[in-house]
C-alpha cells in the first residue's frame, strides 16, 4: 500500500508537472526532493550516444534507494518486475530498494519500443550491464574512501564491505559523501561485470508482480485514470466509414454551447467539454450536420479473393524468398506422394481491456502527454510532426497500461488529446470507446498460405514448397529436416488498417505448417508425434516436443480418441524460444461445437529470469491463442466494422478455459529470450489437429469454427471459407 | 433523451460511496461509471465496453454486483455503493484482494477491480461456491490478458477458507 516511505515512483511522476530533463531530475533526486516543481526542458541528446553513461540509466539516492530508468513500458507483460529484479541482482540490493521509472521520454533512455519480445534479449542485458558497472563504481568509491584496494571489498545487500577489517559503508552513505553522480556520468555499461547465472540469487526465482497491491486496491493509475486540475474531456468526430472525407460540417451548434471547445484541423474534428457526457452530446450535435464523401471499400466476405488479387507489384512473379535449399522441382517429381493445401486466417483485433487513452497538458508551448503505448519515443516523434513543434518540447509518459498485445504501437489518442488540449487551453482527456478501439485501431493481418510437399516411400518429407500471402514472415521457416525447400512470402495491399499483433504472423504460419504436418503424417500413415520427431534434428525443439508429449501421455491419449474426443500436437520456434503444445478437444458435430478440455504446453526460452511471470505469460498466451483459433474474426463491409463490440466479437471467457498444464524448461546455459509471444503460436494447430483426429475433418481456416463441422458429415474436403484461386 | 425528459432528471442526488455520504450530478454524469470516475474521482472502477459486456465497471450497490456503465446515476439515489477503493477495511485488504496477490491473478491488472467486485458479491451470496458456480457467475467478466485460471484459483482460495 502506498505509504509515506514511497519516494519517487511512476505514480509520483504522473502527478508531477510538465517539463523537466533528466539532469534536473537527478539533481532533485539527489537532494531528496519529490517532483512537484515546474521547469522548462533544456533538451536532451536525441541520438543514442556511443556509450551511455550510467547516470542516464540510474541514480543512487542518499536514502539508498536506486532509481533505474528505462524507455521500456509495462503493458501487462511483467517487464516492470523483470527489470526491477535484474537491477536488484546486479546491484546486490533487495528488490524494494529499486525504483524503476519506465516510458518517460524526459527521464528515460530510449530503449526502443516494447514489442517483438525484445525487452528480455535486448533491454535486460543493458540494464544488467549498467547496474553491474554501477556496483563496481560504488566499490571503487568505497575503496577510495577507505584508501584501500578495491579487490578487498565485497558487496552485500546494498553495502560495500571490507573483508579484512569488517568495515562497511552503504550505497546511501556513499551518495551522502558525494561524487557518485560524477563517477556514474564518467562510467559506462560493463557486460563483463554481470553476475553469472550460477550466482544468481534474485534472478531465476519467482517474483510476484510488484504493483499487485495497487492493482487490487484500485490505486494503480492507468493512462485512462490520469486526472489533471481543470481537465476537460475530449471526443473526436469519427468518419462514418473508412476512407470517408469530410465535405462540410456546421460546428456552430457545439461552438455555442457553454464550456465546449470545438477544433477543426483539416479532416480532424473534435470537441472538449467539462464532462465526457457533454463532449459526447456536442459531438453528436455536429455529427448530424456533417456531409461525407465516401469511396467503395472491400468486404470481409471476399477477403481471400481480395488478397490474391492485390499482390504487390514487386511480388507479382515471386515473393521474398525466405528459405531455399536443394532442388525443389526434381524432388517433387521423384516423390511417392505429393500433397497440396491452402490455409487461411481472418483479421483479428487485439481488444486490450483498456482502450486507447491519453491526457495532454500544455504549458508555455511545451506539452506533456500521458498515454498508453508501447512506443513512447516514436509517439513523441509523431506528436512533433502532428503538432509542428520540436520533440524537445514534448514529454511522453507511459503509465503502466491495461493491455497491448502489440496493438498499441501508435499514438492516435495522444495526438488527439494534444491537439484538443492546445485548442481548449486546458488539460484534455481522451479515452476511446470500445467501438472506436474495434474500428479505428489496427488489426492483425489476414492471410493465405499455400503449401505443397512431397514424401518418399519411407514416409519422409523430401520437398517443401511454401507461399505465404500477406500475413507475414514470422516463424515462416520450416524447422524440420527436409532436403529440398522453397519458402516465399508475398505482400499484398491491405483491405483494412493493419499492424502488428502478439507473435505477428507466427500464429498464421505455424497454424498452416503444423496442420499440414498432420496431413502429411496421415498420408504417411504415421503417428503425428512420431512423424514430427522423425524430422526434428534441433535438440531444443525436440526437448519441448518430448516434454509436452510425455506430460500429456500422448500415446495413451491417442489410443483413447473417439469420434467426439480428439487430441492434437503442434510445435514451433520463433524469436529464440521453443514451444510444443498438446491439446484435447471434445466436439459436438450436431451443435457445431468444439471445446478445448485440456492443454499441455512445454516452453523453453533459455535461462529463466522470473519463473512466476513466465508461467503467467505462457498460460495467458495459450488462452488468448484460443480466441484467434476458435472464434475471433473481424467482419467488415462498406468501410464499417460489422462486429465492433464484445457482443459480436467473441473472446475467450472463464467458461472456455481448459485444464492447463505448463512445463517450463530452464536452460541456464542459453541466454534468455522473450516469452510474451511464442507460447501462443501452437495452440491453434494443436486444436485443428485434435478436431481432425476425432472427426477426420480438416478445417483449414482460422478461426476453426465449430459450425463447419455441422455442414458436412461425410465431406472430407477443406472446410472453411472459399480461398478461391490456385496455387501459383 | 429529449430536453423535456432531461429536465426530469434530478440535478443532484445523494448517495453513500464507500461508507461516506456523497453527491452526484446525473445531468452531467448520467451513468454511474461517469459519476464515480469523473465527478467523485474514483478511477479504480474501469471502463471496458460501456455495454454491460465485460464487467470492468462492476461495483456493489446495496451489496449486489452491478455494471456501473449501464446504471443510471439517478437510479442510485440513497443507495449504498462500494467500489474497489472501499473494499479494504481499516487498511486491511479484503480476503479476495489478498488472494489475487497471492495467486498472481493479474497481468496488466485492468480487469481486476471489476473481477474482485463481482467475486465479492458472489461470495457474499454463497461463501463456499463450487468451481462451476464461480465460472458461471464470473463468465460476464473479460480478462484480455487471459488470466482466468488464476482468477478462479484466487476466488476458490477464499471460498475454501
Ligand atoms: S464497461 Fe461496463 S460492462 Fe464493460
Ligand atoms: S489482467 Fe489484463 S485484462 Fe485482466
Amino acid at each position: 500500500m502506498s505509504g509515506p516511505e514511497k519516494d519517487i515512483g511512476p505514480r509520483d511522476i504522473s502527478s508531477s508537472i510538465v517539463m523537466i530533463n533528466r539532469r534536473q531530475f537527478t539533481k532533485l533526486l539527489g537532494a531528496g526532493i519529490l517532483m512537484t516543481v515546474g521547469g522548462t526542458d533544456t533538451g536532451q541528446a536525441s541520438k543514442a550516444q556511443a556509450v551511455t553513461p550510467l547516470s542516464d540509466r540510474l541514480h543512487v539516492g542518499v536514502n539508498g534507494i536506486i532509481t533505474v530508468m528505462t524507455g521500456k513500458v509495462d503493458i501487462g507483460q511483467g517487464s516492470r518486475t523483470e527489470l526491477t529484479l535484474v537491477a536488484a541482482e546486479e546491484l546486490k540490493v533487495d528488490i524494494g530498494s529499486i525504483r524503476l521509472i519506465m516510458g518517460d521520454t524526459a527521464l528515460c533512455p530510449d530503449d526502443g519500443s516494447t514489442g517483438s519480445s525484445l525487452t528480455t534479449p535486448r533491454t535486460v542485458p543493458r540494464v544488467r550491464a549498467a547496474c553491474a558497472a554501477a556496483r563496481q563504481v560504488l566499490v571503487k568509491l568505497a575503496a577510495k574512501h577507505w584508501g584501500c584496494d578495491a579487490g578487498l571489498l565485497k558487496v552485500r545487500n546494498g553495502t560495500v564491505i571490507h573483508t579484512d577489517d569488517d568495515q562497511s559503508i552503504s550505497y546511501g552513505e556513499l551518495a551522502r559523501i558525494g561524487g557518485v553522480d560524477d563517477a556514474m556520468a564518467r562510467a559506462g555499461e560493463d557486460n563483463n561485470a554481470v553476475t553469472p547465472v550460477a550466482e544468481w540469487t534474485v534472478m531465476g526465482r519467482p517474483v510476484r508482480r510488484l504493483t499487485s497491491e495497487d492493482i487490487v486496491t484500485g490505486a494503480q493509475v492507468f493512462p485512462s485514470d490520469i486526472r489533471r486540475p481543470g481537465m476537460h474531456y475530449g471526443k473526436v468526430l469519427n468518419p462514418p466509414a473508412y476512407g470517408a472525407k469530410l465535405k462540410a460540417i456546421d460546428l456552430q451548434p457545439a461552438e455555442e454551447t457553454e464550456g465546449v471547445t470545438v477544433l477543426r484541423d483539416g479532416d480532424f474534428v473534435g470537441v472538449t467539454a467539462p464532462t465526457s457526457h457533454l463532449a459526447e452530446l456536442a459531438v453528436r450535435q455536429i455529427a448530424k450536420t456533417a456531409e461525407w464523401d465516401t469511396v467503395a471499400q472491400p468486404s470481409s466476405d471476399e477477403l481471400f479473393t481480395y488478397i490474391r488479387e492485390h499482390v504487390s507489384n514487386k511480388h507479382a512473379k515471386q515473393g521474398k524468398v525466405v528459405q531455399k535449399k536443394g532442388t525443389l522441382q526434381a524432388a517433387l517429381d521423384r516423390a511417392a506422394q505429393v500433397l497440396r493445401e491452402s490455409y487461411s486466417l481472418a483479421h483479428i483485433q487485439h481488444a486490450p481491456m483498456e482502450p486507447r487513452a491519453a491526457v495532454a497538458q500544455w504549458s508555455d508551448g511545451n506539452v506533456t502527454v500521458w498515454t498508453g503505448t508501447s512506443s513512447p519515443f516514436p509517439v513523441r516523434s509523431a506528436l512533433s510532426k502532428e503538432l509542428g513543434i520540436p520533440t524537445e518540447r514534448i514529454r511522453v509518459i507511459v503509465p503502466d497500461t491495461g493491455g497491448h498485445f502489440c496493438g498499441k504501437h501508435t499514438g492516435e489518442a495522444a495526438i488527439q488529446a494534444a491537439k484538443l488540449a492546445r485548442a481548449a487551453g486546458k488539460p484534455v482527456h481522451i479515452r476511446w470507446t470500445r467501438e472506436e478501439e474495434f474500428t479505428w485501431a489496427y488489426f492483425r493481418k489476414a492471410g493465405i498460405i499455400d503449401v505443397r510437399a512431397g514424401i518418399d516411400t519411407s514416409g519422409r518429407i523430401t520437398a517443401w514448397d511454401w507461399t505465404t500471402w500477406h500475413s507475414g514472415n514470422s516463424a515462416i521457416a520450416v524447422p524440420y529436416e527436409i532436403p529440398n525447400i522453397f519458402v516465399q512470402s508475398k505482400t499484398c495491399s491491405a483491405p483494412v488498417r493493419e499492424g502488428s499483433y502478439r507473435a505477428v504472423a507466427a500464429p498464421a504460419n505455424v497454424f498452416a505448417r503444423e496442420s499440414f504436418m498432420d496431413d502429411l503424417a496421415h498420408a504417411a500413415k504415421a503417428d503425428p508425434l512420431e512423424f514430427r520427431l522423425r524430422h526434428i534434428s534441433n535438440d531444443r525443439l525436440r526437448a519441448v516436443v518430448d516434454a509436452a508429449a510425455q506430460r500429456f501421455s500422448w500415446n495413451k491419449a491417442r489410443r483413447n480418441v473417439t469420434d467426439t474426443r480428439g487430441v492434437g500436437i503442434a510445435c514451433g520456434t520463433e524469436k529464440g524460444s521453443y514451444v510444443a503444445t498438446c491439446a484435447q478437444v471434445e466436439v459436438d458435430r450436431e451443435c457445431g461445437e468444439i471445446r478445448v478440455v485440456r492443454v499441455c504446453e512445454a516452453f523453453e526460452c533459455g535461462a529463466i529470469i522470473n519463473p512466476a511471470n513466465l508461467k503467467i505469460q505462457v498460460e495467458g498466451c495459450i488462452v488468448m491463442g484460443m480466441g484467434g483459433a476458435l472464434w475471433e474474426e473481424i467482419r467488415f463491409d462498406d468501410g464499417r466494422i460489422l462486429n465492433a463490440g464484445f457482443g459480436h466479437y467473441r473472446v475467450p471467457r472463464f467458461s472456455d478455459v481448459p485444464e492447463l498444464d505448463v512445463i517450463l524448461i530452464d536452460r541456464p546455459d542459453v541466454s534468455s529470450a522473450g516469452a510474451g509471444e511464442t507460447p501462443m503460436i501452437t495452440i491453434a494447430p494443436a486444436i485443428a489437429n485434435a478436431v481432425f483426429a476425432a472427426t477426420g475433418l480438416r478445417i483449414r481456416s482460422m478461426p476453426i469454427k465449430g459450425e463447419y463441422l455441422k455442414k458436412s458429415w461425410t465431406d472430407k474436403e477443406t472446410l472453411g471459407p472459399s480461398q478461391s484461386g490456385e496455387m501459383q | 433523451m429529449t430536453a423535456k425528459e432531461a429536465e426530469l432528471v434530478p440535478e443532484a442526488i445523494d448517495l453513500t460511496v464507500n461508507g461516506r455520504p456523497r453527491q452526484a450530478h446525473p445531468r452531467l454524469y448520467p451513468r454511474l461509471l461517469q459519476a464515480l470516475r469523473e465527478e467523485l474521482g474514483l478511477t479504480g472502477t474501469k471502463y471496458g465496453c460501456g455495454e454491460g459486456l465485460c464487467g470492468a465497471c462492476t461495483v456493489l450497490i446495496d451489496g449486489k454486483a452491478v455494471r456501473s456503465c449501464r446504471t443510471l446515476t439517478q437510479s442510485v439515489t440513497g443507495k449504498n455503493i462500494v467500489t474497489i477503493e472501499g473494499l479494504a477495511e481499516n487498511g486491511n485488504l479484503h480476503a479476495l484482494q489478498q488472494a489475487f496477490i497471492d495467486e498472481d491473478a493479474m497481468q496488466c491488472g485492468y480487469c481486476c477491480p471489476g473481477m474482485i467486485m463481482n467475486a465479492a458479491a458472489l461470495l457474499r451470496e454463497n461463501p463456499h461456491p463450487e468451481k462451476i458456480e464461480i465460472i458461471e457467475k464470473m463468465d460476464g467478466n473479460i480478462c484480455r490478458c487471459n488470466n482466468y485460471s488464476r482468477i478462479i484459483a484466487a476466488i476458490r482460495k477464499v471460498a475454501d477458507q
